[in-house]
């Protein structure tokens, strides 16, 4: 028996121009700060942006985005709801309040699912936030996705490192793209992760100091596209992706 | 409506299949649904019927419905899902993304979220028979 969904995935990304995948090989880094920061600064810009929240078992960008009583539109398919100027997708418009307890396989079932029931339209960027870790999601979204590009995040911890090491070995083994690496919520001064990561010849996106503020800024968007991780992400958008 | 992006898979696959075995037309689309996704049947016939390809263009479409059956992990018990059990929007969430079932269906017996989908999930092309 033939799974018909796999084939439509692609058809339904066609019109999307870059897939970046924002993923830590640790959780707690701040990932979906860093992804909910960068679709809201591209979309800032001008740009069309989705954000598809890939953590399936512990969406939070719902919360980053102050996203309430949503559902997805049903037209052929599903249509994105627009939120903050994003077409926005999570798992919680179904699940809701409740936990999604979810082994392997499931999670790749119903990645495959949204993969190939949701209409993105014509997109500039998708920016995709992974759960943390090498296991299904990443390694589902690198087979079904072929134009994905990942943006890695650490904070300065050699234990976050370390997973990203190894994220990073994965993804060149696999000549995945690494469009960048991000240190997030610096504290003290040090070049020891730049040097690491410009030594494995990967750009080094700059870091993010520790922001005391930034949990005031969740959930209200225009609070958080004044804080010092977007004016970092808009810096180094307008350097590393040429915006 | 998420039949219509069931049914565009489905069509491209076949036409897929079509292609690389060199079928010139297909005759026979073979379809399994599974009822945990509880897809109405006319929607997809008729969206099956109206995305039809040149290939696909005399093709019958033959359905059949699969019981979704359960089986708890933790104490190995098995059941039949049931529709009827489940509120209006709850149904509705599992038809979009199955695996939410996960988050409102508990073991029946020792009350687990953790079960795997033993057979019954969602659509899947069994075959097809064609002239090459």
């Amino acid at each position: 028996m033939v799974d018909p969904r796999m084939i439509i995935i692609e058809e339904r990304l066609k019109e999307t121009s870059n897939i970046i995948a924002v993923s830590s090989g640790k959780g707690g880094v701040g990932k979906s700060i860093i992804a909910s920061t960068l679709a809201l600064t591209l979309a800032k810009k001008g740009y069309k942006v989705g954000l598809f929240d890939l953590d399936f078992t512990s969406p939070s960008t719902h919360v980053i985005l102050g996203v309430e009583d949503l559902k997805p539109r049903e037209e052929k398919g599903i249509i994105p709801p627009q939120v903050h100027g994003l077409k926005y997708i999570s798992i919680v418009y179904y699940s809701g309040e409740h936990a999604l307890p979810l082994r392997g396989a499931a999670v790749s079932n119903a990645l495959i699912e949204l993969l190939a029931i949701t209409r993105w339209g014509t997109l500039d960027f998708l920016v995709i936030d992974m759960p943390p870790g090498i296991s299904d999601a990443t390694l589902d979204i690198i087979r079904l996705v072929k134009r994905i590009k990942f943006l890695i995040v650490t904070t300065s911890s050699q234990l976050a490192l370390e997973t990203v090491r190894k994220l990073a070995s994965l993804l060149r083994e696999l000549e995945i793209p690494i469009i960048g690496v991000i240190e997030n919520m610096k504290m003290k001064d040090s070049a020891f992760i730049q040097q690491r990561v410009e030594g494995k010849g990967i750009t080094f996106w700059g870091e993010i100091p520790f922001d005391n503020d930034l949990e005031e800024a969740i959930g209200n968007v225009n609070r958080l596209l004044e804080t010092i991780v977007a004016k970092k992400l808009t810096e180094a958008v307008s350097e590393y992706l040429k915006l | 409506m998420h039949e219509w992006a069931l049914a565009e898979a489905v069509i491209s696959t076949a036409s897929d299949i079509a292609e690389k075995e060199g079928i010139k037309e297909v005759a026979e689309v073979k379809i399994k649904v599974g009822e945990l996704q509880q897809i109405e049947m006319d929607i997809l016939e008729f969206a099956l019927s109206q995305l039809k390809t040149a290939k696909l263009k005399k093709a019958r479409f033959s359905i059949e419905i699969m019981k979704a059956q359960l089986k708890c992990r933790v104490c190995g018990h098995k059941w039949i899902f049931m529709r009827e059990n489940l509120d209006e929007s709850t149904a509705e969430a599992i038809h979009f993304v199955p695996e939410i079932a996960h988050t409102y269906i508990k073991c029946p017996k020792c009350g687990s979220p953790d079960f795997e989908i033993l057979q019954g999930r969602g659509i899947w092309l069994e075959s097809i028979k064609g002239v090459k």
